[in-house]
């Protein structure tokens, strides 16, 4: 149960910055803190919500509306497969079934061990490569039986490096150099883009 | 009719393993719309974009320069808004413009917000997709790093940030209000339109336009080759080229740029350069011309043209450029409920009629698939769906505050008008096998 680490919430505020209302940095910042613990801690909550200067429940408000955000500790790996139409048609149930049977748990539920959940999800837009799943959101591809248990094997002997735990996304992060930048715009800065204004006065 | 010799607009990098990378997208014509842009008049390069009838992508297929023309003049700041939240089943396209051409989504969105004069840009990416998010974030480092994005851009008087945000899981925030309301930190639950047309009153109130990844990543070509180019493919009011993903029972599912208006469901669905026929050789059972939303096809619609105007006065749409294929295997009710029950998921709960609607429609079809469906019910399917779209018609009315609700129509009043029999099959075998009524229905086991 924590707060933003010191290292987080100078990326918090940075994140922050670059929105003319401070509560549009609100799930950036929850992705953050799930990123930090894995899921959605009641502490982080109360401190994006001093961040951004709204309740507590304002935040939870938010982050219950959006599947993403899970509150309890989950697995280190979210098996997310889809049995949308394009993959039910392509054997998506079946392959969830499977994996049902692999693992000893039924979607929503985690393994004793704490490294796997599964989830039964909605379109991943991957439907021409059905069946399909992700796994911390990375995407695979036309699963087989085998392609799922010799995955799950690899995942278990830690031998996929390239999937980080649950809770961190994209491993890049925008970042705006000071000197480049144009400048947040609110909605009280009422001034014509200049660009345009000059375009109309070199055309009057 | 040959379709090779159409050019590749917006999928023109996807051949090259470093398609994402700025190195790629200089070498090969990158950023050069955008010099000429800032040479020329804003208001020109929106005639441009406007000439090149160039319609929306998203799902609705409003024409792009028009919808830049709504902003109410004289107010400020605009904002643009980019809609990545790509989740209609079925749709396969703006992942991979993202994943594999940020920098031609990223020229798009300049050109867009120098035309139209926003002073800041949002890109709202979904969630779940990690590496997109990714590679957008390294191309936007690269591209403010070498001068394309910011303060005076390219030496210009044209400033504007892009700011990549990312949502959290929720189909309905890629309607366009219920992505403003995220962009707000807001649950992601739609507006009344009207009076909060986002062209109007958007984010934080003020005039926002908001446009689809595919719609603006066509931007660069139509600058660079100028609009009418852009116009002289396609046909009728569907002009330039456009992506569709096929998917379903196909031989080679993929992802096709096409051109737009003139190819047909058949070329599609059919030529070996696409999909290249049925699995199997199976016969077509039916297919969803525009992603899971749409009233369903069936064998006679194959030759009709992926054209907006035809499709709509065909009784279904283009929607989303999503195209599933159901071969003659295929279980009607099994897939209806499959569909129905999306919506009952994804139903943000703000409008009673779909919140309990599409809650009621899954539960009913459940039943029906379980076996345990009653004589009344696909009347009672017929009724529910007519609370949230009177009269069940095509384009569809509805009492609810946004399309999502109406939505659920579709593959109900598709799967009962042709494929009836099957559901009173189920329900007839049901009467005659069933023992005892059970107190309470089964939960959602769809997978027995
Ligand atoms: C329920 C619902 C879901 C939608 N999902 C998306 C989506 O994922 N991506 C998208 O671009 N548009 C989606 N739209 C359409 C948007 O509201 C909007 O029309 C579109 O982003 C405008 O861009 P365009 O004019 O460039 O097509 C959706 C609409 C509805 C009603
Ligand atoms: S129609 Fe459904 S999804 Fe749309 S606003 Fe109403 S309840 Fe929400
Ligand atoms: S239906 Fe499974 S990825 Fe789209």
């Amino acid at each position: 149960m924590s707060r933003l680490t010191a290292e987080n919430t100078e990326l918090a505020l940075e994140i922050i910055g670059r929105y003319p209302r401070p509560k549009s940095a609100l799930i950036p910042l929850l992705h953050l803190a799930q990123e930090q613990d894995g899921h959605v801690t009641d502490d982080a909550m109360s401190h994006i919500a001093e961040l951004i200067g709204v309740s507590a429940a304002e935040v939870l408000g938010t982050a219950s509306f959006y599947e993403m955000f899970k509150f309890e500790p989950v697995g280190r790996y979210m098996v997310n497969i889809c049995t949308n139409i394009s993959c039910q048609l392509m054997g998506g149930e079946e392959l969830l079934e499977h994996a049902e049977a692999t693992l000893g748990i039924r979607p929503g539920q985690t393994t004793a061990d704490g490294l796997f959940t599964i989830e039964d999800v909605e379109c991943i837009a991957a439907c021409t490569e059905a069946p399909c799943l992700q796994v911390n959101y990375r995407y695979f591809h036309r699963i087989t039986n085998a392609e799922f248990d010799q995955l799950v094997d690899e995942l278990r002997s830690g031998a996929r490096t390239d999937i980080p735990p649950h809770g961190t996304l994209a491993t890049v992060r925008q970042r705006i150099p000071a000197d480049r930048r144009a400048g947040v715009v609110t909605p009280e800065n009422t001034a014509h883009p200049v660009w345009l204004a000059s375009s109309q006065e070199a055309q009057s | 009719m040959s379709t090779t010799d159409v050019p590749r607009i917006i999928t023109s990098r996807f051949e090259f393993d470093d398609s994402h990378t700025l190195a790629r997208y200089e070498a090969t014509g990158g950023y050069e719309a955008l010099r000429k842009a800032i040479s020329m008049a804003p208001a020109a390069v929106a005639d441009e974009v406007k000439s090149a009838s160039l319609l929306g992508r998203g799902g609705a297929g409003f024409p792009a320069g028009v919808k830049w023309g709504l902003a109410p003049a004289e107010v400020w700041p605009r904002y643009l808004v980019v809609n990545g939240d790509e989740s209609e089943p079925g749709t396969y396209k703006d992942r991979l413009l993202m994943e594999r051409d940020p920098h031609q989504l990223i020229e798009g969105v300049l050109l867009a917000c120098y035309a139209i004069g926003c002073g800041q840009a949002f890109l709202y990416v979904r969630g779940e997709m990690a590496l997109a998010q990714e590679r957008i974030a390294a191309a936007l480092n690269d591209a403010y790093a070498a001068g394309y994005i910011g303060r005076n851009i390219l030496g210009s008087e044209f400033s504007v940030d892009i700011v990549l945000s990312w949502g959290a899981g929720a189909y309905i925030v890629g309607e366009e209000t219920a992505l403003i309301e995220s962009l707000e930190g807001n649950r992601g639950m739609p507006r009344l339109k009207p009076p909060f047309f986002p062209a109007a009153k958007g984010l934080y109130m003020q005039p926002t336009i908001v446009n689809n990844v595919e719609t603006l990543s066509n931007l660069p070509w139509i600058v660079r080759n100028g609009g009418e180019a852009f116009a002289a493919l396609g046909a009728e009011t569907s002009r330039g080229t456009r992506m569709f993903a096929v998917s379903g029972h196909v031989k080679n599912p993929g992802v096709f740029e096409v051109e737009y208006g003139v190819t047909t469901f058949r070329d599609l669905i059919f030529s070996p350069e696409y999909a290249g026929g049925i699995r199997d050789d199976n016969a077509i059972k039916a297919f969803i011309p525009g992603g899971a939303s749409a009233p369903w096809f069936f064998e006679e619609h194959l030759d009709l043209p992926l054209e907006k105007v035809t499709i709509d006065r065909a009784g279904s749409m283009l929607g989303s450029g999503a195209i599933v294929v159901m071969d003659e295997t295929t279980d009607a009710v099994k897939a209806c409920l499959r569909v129905v029950r999306f919506f009952a998921r994804e139903s943000c709960g703000k409008c009673t009629p779909c919140r309990e609607g599409t809650t009621w429609l899954e539960k009913i079809l459940q039943r029906i698939l379980d076996g345990y469906g009653r004589p009344s019910d696909l009347a009672l399917l017929l009724d529910v769906c007519d609370n949230i779209s009177p009269g069940i018609a095509w384009p569809p009315k509805q009492t609810t505050i946004c399309p999502l609700g109406p939505s659920a129509v579709s593959p109900i009043s598709s799967a009962l008008e042709r494929f009836r029999p099957e559901f009173e099959a189920r329900i007839t075998q049901a009467e005659q096998t069933r023992i005892s009524v059970p107190v309470a229905f089964p939960k959602a086991v769809t997978h027995a």
